[in-house]
């Protein structure tokens, strides 16, 4: 078995626009993904929207700035994260494409392993 | 050493590699070293047959000396830890004792897998599968053998790290995973029917490696008639290579070629496959191109072939798989069916495509045309532009034959 983090990007303005109706059809399909995964997700959660971020860096002398905001202004920005356990790859795609994420045009999932340090 | 064994080596190598890889890189979980353990296995048969003789099984001695090597290196290391992590081979599926799935296969869906960029998928088909080496590949696709190396070296890496599996998908990703691997074997083959620049207008090693691909395939799926079309499409287009290039090195095109040159052999091969894929129904993409493909093989003359067949096969074509190429040859194909205005008419609407604005075959398509029609000046302006659009020296000399021609009218 192997780790990887399942990272769930989107336009935040489509998913503030979504409808009462549209979040509940999202929300089933991420239950349905939940199901499927049972045991197999470590972790998972929703974000806050990314104008909730606080990102930290240093400028060239290396002092630290604190700003407002994500740390790359993109229109797709980090919307929630799994954290999961499979066996390859084709496991993970294929529990992943029950996400309605997958799905919707504005948005869409990566797949990244987790290095083992083990 | 003598020429027989490393002819019978070499010949073993083109045929054999993929198993001999295949199967050890099953036992080791490890692409780098089964690479290893194969290259060695060859080495071997070179000093081994030289004195032994050839064996009678020379695919199963190699697979037999490179498996025991791997066993050997996986009995050292077992002794320090591996910090690769290691290939994913699925032990729940047939091995290749049982016959059912191939070594082979698992090998080239791995190559394939759409976690790699298309790029990665070739190039990894042609070093792992086709067993060509890195600077061969390097040079199919004019790079540095040390970029070609990295590429490969992060093609595989990733295959580890992501742990894309060493397997056959299932049923219910077959489809969509095959039509991967088609488009790599496609690809290969076009890029060597004609190379995109240099001195050859085809490259062979690209060609031979597709169509060994394509028939490796379609042994080991013989059912599956997408294989077989497109099988079909290689070998009749591969059939009428021998007379595309004139003994001075010169472009012949279709309508000039001396078709006694055309393989006969190939031809009826292909004819057959096609028509194994055309039942089913709809036709598949690679049908419908075998079938244009026949079209032209079965035409006694240039004159004499059957355009009204090949503009309705372009048009069912263009409904399944619109794309501007298809377009375009559907263009060309009405204007030989109904003269070169028609042509020209046709192409017209093409010029606004920007997916086709630095299409070399566009411009060519069209001067051709307005040569015939003996609009000179339109025609010399058409040749120049498809002159600045092709990096082939064949298809520039070819080009600028026929500018001069033209241009003796204006």
């Amino acid at each position: 078995m192997a780790k990887y983090m399942v990272l769930i990007y989107g336009d935040a303005q489509q998913w503030d626009a979504m409808t009462d109706e549209q979040w509940r059809a999202h929300d089933a399909a991420h239950e349905a993904f939940v199901a499927r995964a049972g045991a197999q997700i470590i972790d998972g959660q929703q974000l806050e929207l990314a104008s909730a971020a606080t990102s930290l860096r240093s400028d060239a002398l290396g002092q630290l700035n604190t700003t407002d905001g994500p740390f790359l202004e993109t229109k797709e920005a980090l919307g929630g994260y799994y954290l999961l356990e499979a066996t390859d790859l084709d496991e993970v795609t294929s529990m992943v494409t029950l996400l309605p994420e997958v799905h919707a045009t504005h948005s869409g999932v990566e797949i990244r392993p987790v290095v083992d340090h083990g | 050493m003598n020429d027989e064994v490393v002819a019978a080596v070499a010949q073993a190598h083109r045929r054999d590699w993929a198993q001999v890889f295949s199967t050890t890189a099953h036992l080791t979980r490890d692409l780098d070293l089964a690479e290893e353990c194969a290259q060695d296995a060859f080495a071997q048969a070179l000093e081994t047959w030289t004195e032994t003789g050839i064996p009678d099984r020379p695919g199963a001695w190699l697979t037999t000396i490179a498996r025991n090597r791997a066993r050997d290196a996986l009995r050292r290391e077992s002794v320090f830890r591996r910090k690769m992590p290691l290939l994913v081979a699925d032990e729940t599926s047939p091995g290749p004792e049982d016959g059912l799935v191939d070594d082979r296969l698992r090998l080239i869906f791995t190559c394939a897998h759409p976690a790699l960029s298309r790029q990665a998928q070739i190039c990894l088909t042609l070093r792992l599968v086709c067993g060509l080496s890195t600077p061969e590949v390097a040079r199919a696709f004019l790079v540095q053998p040390a970029t070609m190396a990295a590429r490969i070296t992060r093609a595989k890496k990733k295959i580890a790290a992501a742990r894309i599996p060493y397997r056959v998908p299932g049923p219910d990703q077959l489809e969509e995973r095959l039509g991967a691997v088609l488009e790599v074997v496609h690809l290969i083959f076009t890029t060597g029917h004609t190379a995109p620049v240099g001195a050859q207008l085809i490259r062979h090693d690209l060609v031979d490696s597709a169509i060994s691909l394509a028939r490796m395939l379609h042994l080991l799926m013989p059912t599956d008639t997408e294989i077989s079309a497109l099988l079909a499409l290689l070998l009749l287009t591969r059939a009428r290579q021998g007379a595309r290039v004139s003994a001075d090195g010169r472009l012949v095109l279709l309508s000039e070629q001396d078709r006694a040159r055309w393989d006969r052999q190939l031809i009826a091969e292909g004819q057959s496959l096609v028509t194994d894929a055309l039942r089913r129904r709809p036709p598949t993409r690679y049908a419908l191109e075998a079938a244009i493909a026949a079209v032209h093989a079965e035409a006694p003359t240039w004159q004499d072939t059957d355009w009204a067949q090949v503009v309705g096969l372009y048009d069912a074509l263009f409904r399944l798989w619109p794309s501007p190429v298809v377009d375009l040859n559907r263009a060309v194909a009405i204007g030989l069916r109904d003269g070169p205005e028609a042509g020209l008419y046709a192409l017209t609407p093409l010029l606004a495509d920007p997916a086709l604005a630095t299409y070399g075959y566009l411009s060519a398509a069209r001067a051709d045309f307005l040569r015939q029609l003996r609009q000179w000046p339109q025609a010399v302006t058409a040749y120049e532009e498809a002159l600045t659009l092709t990096d082939n020296d064949v298809e520039r000399a070819f080009l600028t034959e026929r500018l001069t021609d033209v241009k003796r009218y204006l």
